[in-house]
């Protein structure tokens, strides 16, 4: 096996050296560079939405507190979920679609690189013009499902749900672009011999969430179209006043869109546990195909749940049966991967590297909140339980112990191979154990809060409903993990200048992307491997000798193997901006939709008639 | 085609790729000027009759006037998806791209009628 | 080992690709995957507000307002709307030509026959044109729509017909737009054979959106 020796480096692992500089990132189509990107925006609007939350626990931390107004609360609730799921979770989960998918399949790039910067621009642009409106208060606040008709103009006249409703049909733009991007990559650009069932869990699981995005987005769009119709144009789509429509649609178009969602924003973390396991446990993942299989069918129940979410609505006993039947189900394939995992590491020569405890913090916080799931999947105890605190613990087990978890793990596992040094693992441990402690202490109570009938969103409390120790609880938690993320903050850059070397492949690990240089060169694989397992790294007898030597050789440029990559280029950032320029005309001035719309039309012909890269014939 | 600077990493490379690589789509008995014209008769035959039938009372307000017309609509669609968008000769991979979104779309549809009272289950 | 890869349909190392297809096409079938959950959204909405509208006009019913007694009739225009509808079933036949003209472009031809079925840029032209007449046909119904006392904002009914066909005529605007362009690159360097795959995927999204016309046309204007 070439690479367990861990040859040390010879070339400095300063991340892409050659090409440095503001312009180099503006213009960059590298996927590995717009995946560094995506994870610094992501991680950048996480702390965002993470003092949003700070100072919500702050306001709820004892009875009748007055810290914020009840109008600014409700601007923190919402911009707290939205920053969350598609600011933060979404696009951390996009970053490592980016880096390792073409990495994993054993690609030089995705299948549209130009595509994929444009997709990072929207969702940069779209971010900040989501964000900028709390900093003036004008912040979105219907919450971050934002039900009509609460959100049509006659109930909320302002412009802050203006700037939800763009915001999101921009964010949407962002997804769908990237989703299309990664399927194409993963269905075409795998290397001879990644047959479907040799691909990585991690690029399997995100192979299904490009798949739910396709589906679900435009929903979601519709029903944000006609929202913006509603408010700018006077259609009824939402009025039930005067115009007599059913207040039920916009429920139903966005939990169609918003169960799937919830798939989108867990099921990368998972595949990322599934490489981190395996890795830390010296054991290939436990019942690969079975692994696979629930997947597919978790994200195929997961359209057919929608409406467990509306349990409250009374929608008759035969779509409570329905919904609640299959609600329940989901929790099979669920239940499958947990069981999965720990028979993954089940006898198994287990590693405790900060990344593993994170990987095992998924299986273990990830479950409780399964199981508060499978509670409000029944509908007579939904009903006890609907738009409590108790929700609010479980699914904040299922996103920070699910999604976030995983996450963490993923960026402690990867980071080796995003910059070429190691994460400090005394640091990493203190995060982790940090994390679990304020994660536990802040959505536990959140059970007993919210079965002792704490309703969502209200911005403070009377004394003496049994609610203040818990509540107290819940904040002191909360106050814990920007002392966390601190933490990994530091160990973040800290070890990005001056980690240890981490050589190709520091962990061990069996899959393609441990078999090139870290941080790998521009063109990935100087020679396009040849697949012949699951774990080509492990199964030694079956490496390619010859292709892992020519793979692992550093410092060579693209220009030197002849290799041809695709031109950098600027145009993508220009059509995104004209995108969002567009939106803005909107609200702002009308002008602008005329400029946004020419820079964009007239960015994307040239964009098109340009080479993507050298000739080469 | 294969320039002289091609270095020697990447000679072996593209042997590889060549030999690992699935035939491209071959040239399939493409569908001609004949078909063509014939589809698009039938598309319009099609047409004709559904119009006409819109303006029969006695068979519109009959029961099998909605499933007759959703029938015709849907043969339409599959015929054009089929000859025209060539579904029909083209790579597996379009037609589980296509069909699949399709299914979960026709899905959500009949769910949402169910849900808004449109359609109705008869118990007993 | 020698070179291989002389001849025009292996694909070139660097665009290596699993299934052997070009990504682009994969690309845009992905897409149509993804515009089918756009349409069904709209035209879900169309039907769970059919018949709800609290005030006329209506789609295929007589409305007299009780305020002032004005007798409205039945909005639709099917003779109109079938004519368009021919219109853009005949483009679809239009783009295949066009299509196959693009891809036997090198091949000898003899009958006159031949050239008008091989002149890709005559069926361009005719698709376009048969675009651009069903969007002058659906300009036609709205402004009489309108005139009819049938806006965007008057009922249900409105909002969603009027989004709903919009969104398929901006669609089609798309289409249009999409096919000048490529006359514009077939009058600059001529479409042949190697460029059939951009008309390929121009085609399949051409045809996708008349199918959705066909089920718009089915389920808006025939069935009452």
């Amino acid at each position: 096996m070439a690479t367990t020796a861990r040859p040390a480096p010879k070339h400095s692992p300063d991340a892409y050296g050659e090409h440095s500089g503001l312009w180099s990132w503006l213009s960059t189509v590298d996927h590995k560079r717009i995946g560094v990107l995506y994870l610094y925006t992501a991680l950048f609007f996480f702390m965002f939405g993470g003092v949003e939350a700070i100072i919500i626990r702050a306001q709820l931390g004892a009875p009748n507190q007055h810290l914020v107004s009840a109008e600014f609360y409700n601007q923190l609730f919402t911009m707290h979920g939205t920053t969350m799921i598609f600011l933060a979770i979404m696009p951390l989960s996009a970053a490592f679609f980016n880096f390792l998918i073409p990495l994993q399949i054993g690609a030089r790039d995705v299948a549209f690189p130009r595509l994929n910067a444009f997709s990072y621009w929207v969702y940069l642009f779209g971010g900040i013009f989501i964000t900028i409106p709390i900093l003036f208060a004008v912040a979105p606040n219907d919450g971050w499902f934002g039900y009509a008709p609460l959100t049509t103009r006659a109930y909320s006249p302002g412009i802050n749900i203006d700037f939800w409703v763009i915001g999101l049909l921009i964010l949407g733009v962002s997804s769908l672009a990237a989703a299309f991007n990664f399927l194409t990559t993963i269905i075409n650009l795998r290397a001879p011999g990644m047959t479907l069932m040799r691909m990585p869990m991690f690029t399997w699981m995100a192979f299904i969430v490009q798949v739910l995005l396709v589906l679900a987005f435009p929903v979601v769009t519709i029903a944000l179209v006609f929202l913006l119709f509603d408010r700018f144009f006077g259609t009824n789509f939402y009025n039930t006043v005067s115009a007599g429509a059913d207040p039920l649609l916009w429920q139903h178009l966005f939990w169609i869109f918003g169960h799937p969602e919830v798939y989108i924003l867990v099921l990368p973390a998972f595949g990322l546990v599934s490489e981190v396991l395996p890795t830390y446990s010296k054991k290939p993942l436990f019942g690969y195909p079975v692994m696979v299989y629930s997947g597919i069918l978790i994200a195929v129940l997961g359209f057919g749940v929608w409406a467990h979410h509306m349990f409250a609505v009374g929608l008759g006993p035969i779509a409570d049966t329905f919904f609640g039947l299959t609600t329940m189900l989901i929790a099979i394939p669920t239940g499958v991967k947990i069981f999965n995992w720990i028979a993954t590491m089940a006898q198994g020569s287990i590693r405790y590297t900060t990344a593993m405890l994170f990987g095992i913090g998924l299986v273990a916080l990830f479950t409780i909140g399964g199981i508060s799931g499978i509670m409000h999947a029944s509908p007579p105890a939904d009903l006890q339980q609907t738009d409590t605190y108790f929700i609010v613990a479980h699914f904040h087990y299922v996103l920070f112990g699910g999604s976030i978890m995983g996450i963490f793990g993923g960026i402690y596992h990867y980071f080796p191979k995003i910059t070429g040094r190691l994460m400090d693992e005394k640091l990493g441990k203190i995060h982790f154990w940090l994390t679990v402690v304020a994660m536990n202490l802040t959505f536990f109570p959140m059970h007993f809060s919210g079965m002792l009938g704490m309703p969502r969103r209200i911005y403070t409390y009377d004394a003496g409903q049994g609610w203040d120790l818990f509540n107290a609880m819940s904040t002191a938690g909360a106050m814990i993990f920007p002392i966390a993320m601190l933490v990994f903050i530091y160990n973040f850059f800290v070890s990005r200048k001056r980690g240890e070397i981490a050589g190709s492949n520091p962990w061990g690990a069996g899959t393609l992307e441990w078999t090139i240089p870290s941080p790998p060169p521009e063109y990935n694989f100087a020679k396009i491997p040849t697949v012949t397992s699951r774990y080509p790294l492990w199964e030694g007898k079956e490496v390619d000798y010859e292709c892992a030597r020519i793979n692992s050789q550093e410092g060579k440029t693209s220009a030197d193997l002849g290799i041809v990559m695709p031109y950098s280029t600027i145009k993508p950032l220009l059509v995104a901006l004209g995108l969002v320029t567009m939106f803005c005309g909107l609200i702002f001035a009308r002008a602008l939709i005329g400029v946004g719309a020419a820079l964009m039309i007239f960015s994307l012909y040239s964009w098109l008639l340009s080479p993507l890269e050298p000739e080469h014939d | 085609m294969m320039d002289s600077h091609a270095s020697m990493t990447n000679l072996p490379d593209s042997a590889e790729a060549l030999a690992h690589a699935p035939r491209r789509e071959e040239e399939h008995a493409h569908p001609t000027w004949s078909t063509y014209w014939k589809v698009a008769l039938i598309l319009s035959l099609i047409t004709v009759g559904e119009v006409w039938a819109y303006y029969l009372p006695s068979f519109v307000g009959s029961r099998g006037f909605v499933p007759t017309l959703l029938f015709l609509s849907g043969l339409k669609f599959a015929i054009v998806v089929m000859f025209y968008m060539h579904l029909k000769y083209d790579h597996r991979i379009f037609r589980v791209l296509f069909t699949g979104p399709l299914l979960v779309a026709a899905i959500t549809l009949i769910g949402l009628m169910f849900l808004f009272g449109h359609l109705f289950i008869k118990i007993m | 080992m020698t070179a291989p890869a002389t001849h025009v349909s292996a694909p070139a190392p660097h665009h290596y690709t699993t299934l052997g297809l070009d990504s682009r096409k994969v690309a845009i079938w992905a897409f149509i995957g993804s515009e089918c959950m756009l349409f069904v959204s709209l035209i879900s909405t169309y039907l769970i507000y059919k018949g709800r509208s609290i005030v006329g006009p209506f789609p295929h019913e007589t409305w007299t307002d009780p305020a002032t007694g004005h007798v409205f009739k039945p909005i639709l225009n099917i003779p109109v709307t079938s004519a368009s509808t021919f219109v853009l079933l005949m483009s679809s036949l239009f783009m295949v030509l066009a299509l196959a003209a693009v891809q036997n472009k090198e091949k000898p031809k003899h009958t006159r026959g031949e050239r008008i079925l091989g002149s890709s840029r005559l069926w361009l032209w005719m698709t376009a044109i048969a675009g651009a007449t069903f969007l002058g046909f659906q300009a036609f119904e709205f402004t009489s729509f309108v005139h009819e006392g049938l806006s965007i904002r008057t009922n249900l009914f409105g909002s969603s017909f009027f989004t709903l066909t919009g969104f398929h005529g901006a669609h089609v605007t798309a289409g249009v737009i999409w096919l000048v362009t490529l006359l514009a690159i077939d009058y600059r360097r001529g479409l042949g054979p190697r460029d059939s795959l951009l008309v390929d995927i121009a085609a399949l999204y051409w045809h996708f959106v008349d199918v959705i016309w066909i089920v718009i046309f089915t389920l808006v204007y025939l069935i009452r």
